[in-house]
């Protein structure tokens, strides 16, 4: 096991993301809404979504999503998570919005967040971020906004661990399987 | 990472046969299904290519139809077996009919039957997924599991809540799916109806269960009322002296509401003997829930259908 990332590389990172993500959209803010993915991407967007307001004094629409019930491999992988709530109560329709998540690797998981969102509503546009980037793209599926780049493995294993849920202090690990 | 409790099993028999962790979870999971109820596409893509079997031998609309929507808005296959147009009226045995399904790689198998252990013997005997949709008077889990979900989901707690069970507990497979599961998870059951219709033993069973078989006390400070039809088709006639006398002494009316608390919930399982067992004016009240549970009954069955998909 190794860490990867520490807390103020994490608070850099997505620092980092907020500026990119707001040059962007700062000409369109009416029509901006992000969106997080269960669990840690929530977390992330949160984060995120503060530091906009606080930048810009405007209310941002906020929503989060679980994706389970959209995954493409129920009853061929058995450590599938138990379900969380989607929540977005805001109109996607004609919005710009941002998908947050915390690891982008196979492009699944933004997959099935895509065809959920579209089964809501038909927003003007979807981009992606993620505060990590792991490679090994399995389906042509591509983020944005991302804030580090690391090459792995299959057999390695990402986590974070942030302080949302551990109420400890962030940090990033990696470890094989 | 915290480690998450999983739901392990590929059939669902009945409540007895859950741990309060695989209770847990199946409420946990039908809420995401029910919140897709208020979007105007209700469905999702889950159990995309799957089949379900709804396998009736004994009448029913509510859980009937409450199971094909529930597969339907997983976007799986339904198929309705009728049985008094099947081959059962050839003869043809439980199992073969069951092995036949199999043999059609039906992945779910809903059944309902007369006979108590009906599921139990298609789950040893096929390798599709079984799901009781209620057998004799043994259990009847979707609506033990839709009952807690609706209880929980107006109290926020199953624990020390106090739930009176009504009426014909003898005949009624609600009633055991209720027992089983409120017990498990924490709730002070009390069971009131006639004698004769309180099975003899039940508090071996149970022994943590009061019985009473005087409706005014024990209802006094309930939280929960679940009212069960009287079952005219099980020839209850010896069992009470007159339909009369069972409304008066055991029926739920406007009056006897407020003995229990203010905020008392009114379930039935439906359908129901209006003027019977419930008046209208409780069936219609405030307090009444009943509507709640058919909601409920659709993304419960959601969640089971999934959870047990995990492990077929």
């Amino acid at each position: 096991m190794k860490i990867l990332l520490k807390k103020k590389d994490i608070d850099k990172i997505i620092s980092n993301l907020t500026k990119k993500i707001l040059k962007k959209y700062k000409k369109n803010l009416n029509k901006f809404g992000i969106i997080g993915i269960h669990t840690n991407g929530v977390f992330i967007a949160k984060r995120i979504l503060n530091k906009i307001e606080k930048l810009t004094n405007k209310k941002i629409p906020f929503g989060y999503l679980d994706i389970t019930f959209y995954r493409d491999d129920i009853g061929y992988k058995t450590n599938i998570k138990n379900p969380k709530e989607t929540n977005i109560t805001f109109d996607v329709n004609n919005k710009e919005i941002l998908l947050v998540d915390d690891v982008i690797y196979t492009g699944r998981t933004i997959r099935a967040a895509i065809e959920q969102i579209l089964e809501i509503g038909r927003p003007k546009s979807l981009s992606v971020a993620v505060l990590i980037d792991r490679g090994n793209r399995e389906l042509p599926i591509y983020a944005e906004f991302v804030g580090k780049k690391v090459k792995t493995k299959p057999n390695q294993q990402i986590e974070l661990l942030l302080q949302e849920e551990t109420s400890q202090e962030d940090k990033v690990i990696i470890y094989s399987k | 990472m915290l480690k998450e409790k999983k739901f392990k099993h590929k059939h669902l028999l009945g409540l007895q046969y859950l741990s309060k962790e695989d209770i847990e979870i199946i409420l946990d999971t039908a809420k995401p299904f029910k919140n897709l109820f208020t979007r105007s596409i209700k469905k999702v893509p889950t159990l995309r290519g799957r089949s379900v079997v709804l396998l009736f031998y004994e009448p029913s609309t509510r859980t009937r139809t409450s199971f094909e929507l529930a597969a339907k808005r997983l976007s799986a296959d339904t198929v309705n077996i009728s049985v008094q147009t099947s081959s059962v009226q050839k003869g043809e045995s439980l199992i073969d009919t069951a092995k036949t399904l199999e043999a059609m790689k039906a992945d779910f198998i809903v059944i309902r039957h007369s006979h108590a252990g009906a599921p139990h013997i298609l789950s040893q005997n096929v390798s599709s997924s079984i799901i009781n949709a209620g057998d004799g008077f043994h259990e009847h889990p979707t609506q033990g599991l839709l009952d807690i979900f609706t209880i929980k989901e107006k109290k926020g707690r199953i624990k020390d809540l106090k739930v009176v069970i009504l009426g014909d507990i003898l005949h009624s497979r609600v009633a055991r799916s209720n027992l089983w599961g409120l017990t498990k998870l924490g709730a002070k059951v009390v069971l009131c109806g006639p004698p004769t219709l309180i099975p003899y033993g039940i508090d071996k069973i149970f022994p943590e269960v009061e019985i009473e078989y005087n409706l005014d006390k024990a209802i006094k400070n309930a939280d929960v009322i679940n009212i069960l039809r009287v079952q005219f088709e099980r020839q209850l006639e010896h069992l009470f002296p007159s339909v009369r006398e069972y409304s008066l002494l055991y029926g739920m009316n406007k009056e006897r509401l407020k003995i229990a608390r203010n905020d008392v919930l009114i379930l039935h399982p439906g359908p129901m003997n209006r003027g019977i067992e419930i008046t209208t004016d409780v069936a219609d009240s405030l307090n009444s829930v009943i509507n709640q549970q058919v909601t409920n009954g659709v993304a419960v069955r959601m969640a089971v259908l999934y959870l047990l998909s995990l492990n077929s």
